[in-house]
């Protein structure tokens, strides 16, 4: 018998549970497809088949799914709510699997993370592999194998972002959710170019989230986005050390209109926030960050 | 020491049940926000970011109007989406502009924490009693209750009656002797009295008449201003209104509701999506097997949970063949863009009903 073949797009949740997903369903023995890298047609096929007033991200999101379509068997496509009341996701996270469920005639392959009403990750895990015919023991046994090699990777990335703190070089906090940050579409020729300038990237997604959730408190005492806490937390620890921030945010993002502005209007370190579009053309967002990055090297020079 | 001046933001007629309350448990100044005008959408528009739905500007342009008349005490609450979320970023821009205020938010992180708001009345009121209040509180619920009732009952009727006005008129009318009002037997007989008076406004409703109805975004559908005065244009028109969303629907309602809305449409939908997405969505199935000429789907722009059930609204409409108009409002859409836009769609729906009475005469 043929294997059964998983279709993952490699978009918004991809980008915190890709890993997980791959180790999982290898160890299940399913073939696993993951949508390429973003590129043009990508983003094409999402603008044709999503409402155009959506964001950026949730395009490129429906892009990947209308190119998996005729790929594979089953897509997966999770829907998370929230984990715990105060700790919530943007409602495009709710949305997903309904929208794609009448957007596309195809196979979906979906868990629901709700913690508020007891339904955790380990437990929509362990029945995902179950309906992919694997016992409850084992299943529940290859969730945790694959979690514990996650974990590790991730302690891995967090300290390698730790240690660029005490770099001498210029040190840029780049803050965003990080399916905006690593897609090729949106964040990565922002990335490319400070790359380039010689300039220490730190990224506010590679923290101890647990912590960062719990820090973003001292910035912003009533947020009640888990993503956004996570990203406002990680300036809270680092804003001292880092000569400024840059802010990558997809037009129009809901959760970020509100905890972005909020912050800017607290912070006392030099920020830049670019707003990606699904317009082409980089030329406008290199020179901000040119002056932007003119005016850290003066004032460091001061210092 | 002078008294406390509190406001609220505006929505809809609802200012009256609210001033009500405030003004029975608290001994303090109660300021009905002034209503929203061109200047207020444009205060808020100024000092908001850039991409916020558009209920962040009108709520932010009234606070500052009220704080500009003397108002030290401002009250906002919300939930469901980023709603909840804009005390904390109005608090911060308004107190950037130097103005000085309590700020209490009703409800914080998705619960409401009535011993937090206890402390807070307590401070602006020493004599504030909590369990005293929930009297009046009750009255208030019954009054919002009574509202939405009547409003219902306009709602289907305005767009043919007789006289014009004539229910606007007893509509003020009966609003003013709300507040008047002492217990909760002294409301029931007003609204007793007044349901038979809106009973016998004559209205002339043809057979044939269009009905249509209006979902979408909660606070666009609520505050008139915030739709360019959609309800009051169909009725024009004279078409039927039929729209579920209000607050004692959002506040006593809504838990059971979406539930049953969830099952009803399960074919579309499987979860909850955030603010009244899934509710739309189970509500246009329900107008489209019920028959209704059209649906109206209008929300602010910028609000996510309505921009993820669109898609499935206009899949539904597809399936069952029932027209459907989506309106987006910001704080620089044009009223005579939209008159046109209902034109249209009033004429596309005229039209259809003629050639379906052609049909079946053959």
């Amino acid at each position: 018998m043929d294997k059964v073949k998983i279709g993952i797009p490699r978009s918004m949740y991809y980008y915190y549970y890709g890993n997980l997903w791959q180790q999982f369903l290898k160890a299940l023995d399913c073939e696993v497809v993951v949508s390429p890298i973003t590129n043009k047609q990508i983003m094409e096929l999402g603008m044709k088949y999503a409402n155009d007033e959506m964001c950026v991200s949730m395009k490129n999101y429906i892009g990947h799914v209308a190119y998996l379509k005729d790929k594979c068997d089953y897509i997966l496509i999770p829907r998370i709510d929230n984990y715990g009341i105060d700790n919530q996701t943007c409602t495009n996270f709710l949305a997903t699997y309904d929208i794609i469920h009448n957007l596309f005639p195809i196979q979906i392959l979906s868990y629901n993370i709700d913690v508020a009403h007891k339904e955790t990750e380990e437990r929509a895990m362990i029945e995902l592999g179950m309906r992919l015919g694997c016992s409850k023991q084992s299943s529940k046994r290859i969730y945790e194998e694959a979690k514990d090699i996650i974990e590790n990777q991730k302690e891995k990335n967090i300290q390698k972002n730790m240690a660029k703190l005490k770099s001498n070089r210029l040190k840029i906090l780049v803050v965003g959710h990080p399916y905006n940050i690593y897609d090729a579409y949106i964040g990565d020729p922002i990335i490319k170019y400070l790359k380039k300038q010689d300039v220490e990237i730190i990224y506010s997604d590679e923290f101890n989230s647990y912590m960062t959730n719990r820090i973003s408190n001292s910035l912003s005492h009533e947020l009640y986005f888990k993503y956004s806490k996570e990203n406002i937390g990680a300036i809270a620890l680092v804003q001292n050390i880092v000569d400024g921030i840059l802010f990558i945010t997809s037009f129009p993002c809901g959760p970020d209109s509100l905890a972005n502005e909020l912050v800017m209007r607290k912070l006392k370190v030099p920020y830049i926030n670019l707003i990606v579009d699904d317009m082409d053309g980089n030329a406008g967002i290199e020179t901000r960050l040119e002056s932007f990055l003119d005016i850290l090297e003066r004032k460091r020079i001061h210092e | 020491m002078s008294k406390h001046v509190i406001s609220f933001p505006q929505m809809g007629d609802y200012s009256v049940p609210i001033e009500y309350l405030l003004s029975h448990i608290l001994d303090a100044n109660i300021m009905v926000a002034p209503k929203i005008t061109n200047t207020t959408i444009e205060l808020g528009n100024k000092y908001s970011p850039e991409f916020v739905c558009t209920p962040f500007k009108y709520t932010l342009g009234t606070f500052i109007e009220a704080l500009e008349n003397g108002a030290d005490i401002l009250i906002q609450a919300g939930g469901g989406c980023r709603y909840g979320y804009y005390s904390e970023l109005q608090e911060k821009i308004l107190k950037d502009l130097g103005y000085e205020f309590t700020y209490i938010n009703l409800v914080s992180k998705g619960k409401t924490d009535v011993k937090k708001i206890c402390h807070q009345f307590q401070k602006i009121d020493p004599n504030f009693h909590p369990i005293k209040s929930l009297y009046y509180v009750w009255i208030t619920k019954q009054m919002i209750k009574y509202m939405d009732r009547i409003d219902d009952y306009i709602r289907k009727n305005i767009g043919f009656e007789v006289e014009k006005g004539s229910f606007e008129t007893i509509k003020k009318e009966m609003l003013n002797e709300y507040k008047t009002v002492k217990n909760p037997l002294h409301l029931r007989i007003k609204y007793n009295k007044y349901r038979k008076k809106f009973r016998k406004i004559k209205v002339k409703k043809p057979v044939n008449r269009i009905r249509v109805g209006v979902i979408g975004e909660l606070y666009t559908i609520m505050e008139p201003f915030a739709n360019y005065n959609l309800e009051k244009c169909l009725a024009e028109y004279g078409i039927e209104v039929k729209r579920y969303t209000n607050v004692h629907y959002l506040l006593f309602e809504k838990s059971k509701a979406v539930k049953k809305y969830l099952k009803y449409a399960k074919e579309y939908i499987t979860y909850r999506m955030g603010a009244d997405a899934a509710d739309n969505i189970g509500r246009t199935k329900y107008l489209c097997e019920h028959k209704y000429d059209g649906i109206i789907h209008i929300k602010s722009s910028f609000c996510t949970p309505e921009i993820g059930a669109m898609p499935i609204i206009n899949k539904i409409c597809k399936e069952y063949e029932i027209p459907v108009i989506f309106f987006s409002f910001d704080a620089t859409t044009s009223e005579v863009g939209i008159k046109t836009r209902i034109e249209a769609f009033y004429d596309m729906i005229e039209m259809r009903k003629e050639r379906e009475k052609l049909l079946s005469r053959n």
